[in-house]
Parts: structure tokens; C-alpha cells; sequence
């Protein structure tokens, strides 16, 4: 709703995220009951994405057209991509941590 | 109801058919990875998606129909991904630690993956349409619909992209890392929620507390920068 309402392009849910946040900052702690479903819906987060995951075969036929050369993208920009954000945040931080020991 | 078969036709009519086999064929796939010590190959979201689209395909059921049923599990998402502010909370510290680092880390991944894709897609000559819808593909899945519309892409499309690069990311997100004695969990954690948003934090969770944390983190920094500089990557990418 608050993401209609201000008409940014960020889904409700990683808004919800942020709120949450604040909230538990403001408290300065995590109330049992939401520590309890809270841990219990991040156990079984895997299992959420199955469904919309199954959508994949609405469009079997147009990845199945080149799926070599997609498998491929997907696979070698993932790692890519993996690799360069994880070494730019070690050296930064190793860069911040000297400065400032 | 005494003989198998009208069991079958009456859980085909309603939505319960759906939900059912999500859990169950889940269930299978975890315990079978589970069983072999989760070898980064046999993630338990992949073997499921794929047994159960081979299950629909043989039987005939349109997405539609099955997603009846599957809408039960999929709308948890929206609150497992609030409640990814837990770990969030718990990391406070190492977060306002290293609160720069994590900026600049998800800026120049969110370049990285945009601009990876849309190159190497483009030189492997993917119709422009696909490469469009793979552009946002490190996006978590709305935002990604969203930016993929903007630029010209098939949202439903992209949202099947999205969920391939987030299996793909969560196998790497164990295969990229030897056995360290100092793991540096923060870097590990950003760059799986960079690279590969809710499903790659799931497994994120899996290896690390922090790892998870920082993923969650990673995630949502990533929509919201990537909604500004995915476009720009493609519309730059031309040659």
C-alpha cells in the first residue's frame, strides 16, 4: 500500500522489511512471538519460491529456442557478478578498517 | 472415495492438488539432498520446480490450475521477506560497520550483473526481446517484472530468468567459497543477495546466520538500485 502510496518502484515486502527494521530499533529488541515466526517462515524461505518458480514452463518454449546461449548468460554473469561484489566489499573494507584501526 | 483414481480426480478439481504436491514434492527434495549432505547441485528448489513441472506436464495441468493451489505457499513469501529484518536487527553492528563497503559493493554488482548479462546474452545473438527480460535478472522477482516492462521485456518471462539466476547463484553460493579459517561472512552474504536476491538468501540462511543477514540486506539495496541503473546498462549496451 505504502509503495502505491509513494509511487516508488520498490515492492511492498522489501518495505515491509525496512519498517520491521526501524521498529525493532526503536524497541531495541525482538519480541518472542515474532522471533518464533519469524525464524520459522526463514526455515522454509527455499520452499516459497517453488510456485512462482514452476511459472518457468509458461515459457518453455521460447528459452528451449536458445537455451544453450541463456544458460550460459546466466550462469557466467552469476558468478561474475558474485565474484566482483564480494571483492569489492572485502577490499573496501579492508581500505575503511586501516584507515580508521 | 475407495479406489485411488477418484481421489486423484477429486484432488485435481480443487486447489488442495497443488498445495499438496508443492509440499510433498519439496519435502522429497529436500530429504533426497539432505541425504547426500546438500551438495550444492541437488538444491532442493530446483529438483522440485522440475518434478512438478514434469508432473504437469504429464498430467496435462495447465500453470494456471496448479498455481491454485501453489498461491497458498507463495504468498508467505511477502511476509518471510519482512521477517528477513530479524537477522538484519541481529547484525546491527557489523552492518553500521561496514556500512560503506556494503554501499559501493552492491553498486558496482548491480552494474557487473546487468552489464554481464546484457553483453554476454547480446554476443551470443539471444533475440532482443529474451535479452531484455534477462537484464534485471539479480533483481528480486516484482521489481524485476517491473524494471523488465520498463525497458521492454516480457515480465512472466523475466520472472522465470530471475528464478533460474537465483538456483544458479545458490549453487555457486557454496561452490565459489573453500573451506577458510577466517570466513569473511558479510562479503559472502552481499554478494549471494547481489547476484542472486530471495533464493540465493534462502540459501545464504543455510550456510550462515550473518551470510543470511547481509544477503537480506544485499537484496533489497540491489531493487532499489538496480531499478535505476538496469535501464541505463541497457540502453548504454548498444552497439
Amino acid at each position: 500500500m505504502i509503495s502505491r502510496a509513494l509511487n516508488v518502484p520498490i515492492p511492498g515486502p522489501v518495505i515491509g522489511m525496512a519498517l520491521l527494521f526501524i521498529v525493532l530499533l526503536l524497541r531495541r529488541g525482538i519480541p518472542e512471538p515474532l522471533e518464533h515466526t519469524g525464524n520459522g517462515l526463514l526455515r522454509v524461505l527455499s520452499l516459497l519460491f517453488v510456485p512462482a518458480g514452476v511459472g518457468v514452463m509458461q515459457h518453455l518454449d521460447l528459452i528451449a529456442a536458445s537455451w544453450v546461449s541463456i544458460a550460459i548468460t546466466i550462469v557466467a554473469s552469476t558468478a561474475i557478478t558474485m565474484l566482483v561484489t564480494a571483492g569489492v566489499m572485502h577490499g573496501v573494507q579492508r581500505l575503511v578498517d586501516r584507515r580508521s584501526p | 472415495m475407495s479406489h485411488p483414481v477418484s481421489i486423484w480426480v477429486y484432488l485435481s478439481e480443487s486447489p488442495l492438488l497443488g498445495l499438496a504436491l508443492t509440499l510433498i514434492v519439496y519435502a522429497a527434495a529436500d530429504a533426497l539432498a539432505k541425504r547426500f549432505g546438500s551438495p550444492a547441485i541437488l538444491n532442493p528448489v530446483l529438483l522440485s520446480i522440475v518434478t512438478i513441472v514434469i508432473v504437469l506436464k504429464l498430467t496435462n495441468t495447465p500453470y494456471d490450475r496448479y498455481f491454485e493451489g501453489g498461491q497458498f505457499v507463495h504468498f508467505l513469501l511477502g511476509p518471510a521477506t519482512v521477517a528477513l529484518a530479524i537477522p538484519l536487527y541481529r547484525n546491527i553492528a557489523l552492518i553500521r560497520k561496514s556500512a560503506l563497503a556494503i554501499v559501493i559493493a552492491i553498486v558496482v554488482g548491480s552494474l557487473t550483473a546487468a552489464a554481464s548479462g546484457v553483453a554476454i546474452a547480446r554476443l551470443l545473438g539471444v533475440p532482443e526481446i529474451v535479452v531484455r527480460s534477462l537484464a534485471p535478472k539479480a533483481v528480486t522477482t516484482p521489481i524485476a517484472m517491473g524494471i523488465s516492462q520498463q525497458i521492454g521485456g516480457l515480465p512472466s518471462l523475466t520472472a522465470a530468468l530471475v528464478i533460474l539466476s537465483g538456483i544458479t547463484g545458490a549453487i555457486f553460493a557454496t561452490l565459489l567459497w573453500p573451506k577458510r579459517a577466517q570466513p569473511d561472512y558479510a562479503s559472502r552474504g552481499v554478494a549471494i543477495g547481489t547476484a542472486s536476491h530471495g533464493i540465493g538468501t534462502a540459501r545464504a540462511l543455510t550456510i550462515d546466520a550473518t551470510a543470511g543477514a547481509f544477503s537480506g540486506l544485499a537484496m533489497g539495496l540491489n531493487a532499489l538500485v538496480s531499478s535505476l541503473l538496469v535501464p541505463l546498462v541497457v540502453a548504454l549496451l548498444r552497439w
